[in-house]
Parts: structure tokens; sequence; C-alpha cells
């Protein structure tokens, strides 16, 4: 097998252009995923994009109105280290936060957990239940898409030749988020099932607007729409959250493998959805609190 | 496909060599520059026995391409002591027998200083979490952790007194 080329970029544009140029080109951000499947022969690009030498790529921006920006170079660890970011979006953060070893997260990216297309991805349940969007380059220009819109199935995205996602788009936080995940195993492991929730709350304490999105339990992340209307109007008591559970374990397609059977990933996904609810709950009224204080 | 120069820093010391671009940082390591104290266990970024600090950030070297190191300042387990004295994580290891076969050892020493030099008071769940991506099948882990609470004291102790 002969060696790719290995091309740095300083631009968007230039690395576009690379990859449109080149179809087995392939964009390289941490590269957690992309070498470990150069190494084992299942990935053998014909060229590497690093998109780490672009200037803005790596780094967190407060965007006007409160939103954030994050870089596609952007390593995990850097989320955390970003106050702003991690008070907003405890439960994107953490869920970055819970992708392999410390060494893993100083190298890995969202985006490039979102473009592997790994079913079980620990941060793409949590961005899409926070409505995050993407800005995808391309040889046309730019487009923003919703999160849940890039992954097509396994290892599948649906980003056209020579596009590359360049950031990901959080809104403000009008309320809360969360995300769990299981595995048999305290770290290192991969999710037997996800489950990230975004609750806002109004007035009273109702919740006015929640979305509930899942992973494993399914070939792409799925956004439970059915699931987040179940909690919106109410309180999120218990009659609302088993309504919540009931909408996910009608939206898993599972598959069976040495993680977890269909049957039990489709039970944990209920129970999952319950637990990451009630910490977003909590965590929406101490927001409110705060805000009100 | 023709090799690429990459020019680096390595320990302190600037380094240049010529490797092919899918060539691992740390195959660039042990093989262009004979720095054999970084291990390959797993080559796949769960075992960290290449555990270098890459900009300041520890890293598997395995996972990090050689010319992404360009320009980058690299620090492995070779520079860990100075000269002929050890470091204190390296004394502790030793008076705690924290290794039997020393395999896993350097990525262990590497990423324990990467946790001490930001965090000089870790707690024992801490350094457990922050050790997740270092794994050891000989000693069951607990002497290592002892022994990096003992660096840590150790430290500190000698942090207040230059004060």
């Amino acid at each position: 097998m002969s060696s790719p080329a290995y091309h740095a970029p300083e631009t968007i544009e230039q690395a576009v252009a690379l990859l449109a140029g080149d179809a087995g080109a392939r964009p390289l951000a941490g590269g957690t995923d992309l070498i470990v499947q150069m190494r084992s022969g299942r990935n053998a690009p014909s060229a590497i994009v690093d998109l780490k030498r672009i200037a803005g790529l790596s780094g967190i921006r407060a965007l006007p109105g409160g939103g954030f920006a994050i870089g596609a170079a952007t390593p995990c660890t850097a989320l955390k280290d970003d106050a702003a970011l991690a008070a907003a979006w405890p439960g994107v953060v953490e869920a970055a936060n819970l992708i392999g070893s410390v060494q893993v997260r100083n190298r890995a990216t969202m985006a490039g957990n979102l473009c592997n297309a790994s079913p079980a991805a620990d941060s793409v349940p949590a961005l899409v239940a926070a409505g995050a969007t993407c800005l995808v380059a391309g040889p046309n220009g730019q487009r923003e898409v919703p999160v849940e819109a890039i992954p097509a199935g396994p290892g599948k995205t649906s980003l056209a030749p020579g596009e590359v996602l360049v950031e990901i788009r959080l809104p403000a936080q009008l309320g809360a988020d969360a995300y769990l995940r299981s595995i048999p195993r305290s770290e290192m492991d991969i999710a037997v099932v996800g489950a990230g929730v975004s609750l806002v709350l109004g007035a009273g304490g109702v919740c006015t607007a929640a979305r509930v999105a899942i992973g494993a339990v399914a070939p792409t992340v799925v956004l439970v729409e059915a699931a987040g209307a179940a909690l919106i109007g109410g309180k999120l008591d218990d009659a609302a959250l088993e309504a919540a559970a009931d909408a996910v374990r009608a939206a898993c397609r599972p598959i069976d493998d040495k993680r977890g059977t269909a049957e039990y990933r489709t039970a944990m996904a209920g129970v999952l959805v319950k637990r990451t609810a009630k910490i977003a709950l909590e965590r929406a009224h101490k927001n409110q609190g705060r805000s009100q204080a | 496909m023709s090799k690429l120069l990459v020019s680096t820093t390595v320990n302190g010391d600037p380094q240049q060599f010529l490797c092919d671009p899918d060539t691992s940082l740390l195959d660039a390591l042990r093989e262009e520059m004979d720095l054999t104290g970084s291990k390959e266990g797993c080559g796949s970024g769960d075992c960290g026995a290449c555990t270098v600090v890459l900009d300041g950030k520890m890293v598997c070297s395995c996972l990090v391409l050689a010319p992404e190191a360009e320009g980058r300042q690299v620090s492995t387990i070779e520079g860990v002591a100075e000269g002929n004295q050890l470091h204190p994580i390296q004394r502790q290891f030793l008076e705690h027998g924290a290794l039997q076969c020393g395999f896993c050892t350097p990525g262990f020493i590497v990423a324990s200083k990467a946790l001490l030099d930001h965090n000089p008071d870790p707690s024992e769940t801490e350094v457990r979490y922050w050790l997740a991506g270092n794994l050891c099948r000989c000693t069951g882990y607990d002497k290592i952790v002892r022994a990096v609470m003992d660096a840590a004291a150790e430290l500190r102790q000698d942090r207040r007194t230059a004060a």
C-alpha cells in the first residue's frame, strides 16, 4: 500500500480545493478515528488534508446573541477549558469528554466524532438535543445544516464530494441540557446507549421546549421528536417522563452485538432518557433560579 | 511517494527527519530519532504506552502523523529525568514497585507528569480517571496510583521548600 500525500492547508478554500480535486482525500482533525482506520486498512485515503493549520478552525468563539461557534479542529478537552461554554452547554461538553481517554480527547474533535458517523458517537446525541448546526464548506460555497442531517448511516455522511465540516454552532442556552451514556465499564468504552436531552422552562417551571436524541440504538443518532413533545407543557412528572421513554423505545432500531442485545438497548434507552431528562430539569431549575435572582 | 522533511523540537532539542506522510510520530521518534522509550502497545489509542506531550497536551503518539509535528514541541519519557537525576515520579515508581515488565511505564510516567504539572494535588479518583487511557497488565494499578499520589505530595513539599 502506498503512502498517502499529506497536506496542511492554511485556508478553508485551500482545504476544499484539495478535497474537491481528489476523491480519495480525507480531512484530518484529531485523527483518533481516521488514523486507526488507516492502520487497520479500513480506510486508505490517497491524501490527508490536515485541518489544524487553518486559522480559526481551532478554538471557540462566542456568537452575538449568546451562542458558540466551535472550530472543526477544536479538541474535546478545549471545550471543558472554556468556562462560558461549559456553563451554558454542560451536556454537550460532558458528552465530548466521555470519548476515549485524556490522550484521545486532547486530539479528538466533535466535528470528527460527527463525521466518523458512528451510531454510538457520544457527542452527537448531545449536539442534536442542543439544536446545534454545522457550517459546511464546499466547492459551491458554505451552507449551514442541522447536526442530525450529517450522519447518513454507519460510517456514512451526507457531505458531498469536496465538502468539509468547518464549524459546529450552538445556539444561546435558554434552559439546560444533559447527556448520559450506558457502558459496562467506567471509562474507555463505547456507548451501548446514549441519550441527550435539552429543555427550556417557562413561567412556573413549565417545560416550553424539549429535544431528545438517542445514540447507539439505530444506524444513526435519532432525534425523537415525540419524546420532546411528551415533555412539553408540563413539569416533567413521572407520567410525562414515561411517555417520553415510550416514544424513545418506539424509535429504537438497534442491533445485537457484543456490547448489548437489541432488547437490552431498547429497554436501557427508556431508562437513560428519564435519568438524563431529570438532570437537565435540575440544571434548568438552577439556571432559572439564577436568572431570577 | 516522496519523503517529507519534518522539523520539530523534541525535549527541547531541534530535530529534523525524513518520513513517509503516514508515518506515526511514535515510529519517527523510535526509528528516526532513536528515542525508543515510548512504546507501541496497541497502535490504536487504547493503551497509552506511546504517550508523549505535544504542545503541552498529552497524546498517543501512535495516533499522530509525524508530519503533524512540524514546528511543534514534543516531550517524551527521555526528557523526564534531568541527566542522572530521576524525576520524583520515576523515583516513586521504583520505590513502590509500580512496575513489573515495565512496558507501560514510560506512558504512565509521561501521563502522570502531565497530570501533576497542571494539578499538583489530585485526588485518588482524579488520578485513576486521568490514567484510564494507560493500560498495565502486571501491577493491578494500585501501586501506580500510590506512586503518583506520593510523587504529588513530594513535589508539593519541594515547591513549599523552594518558596
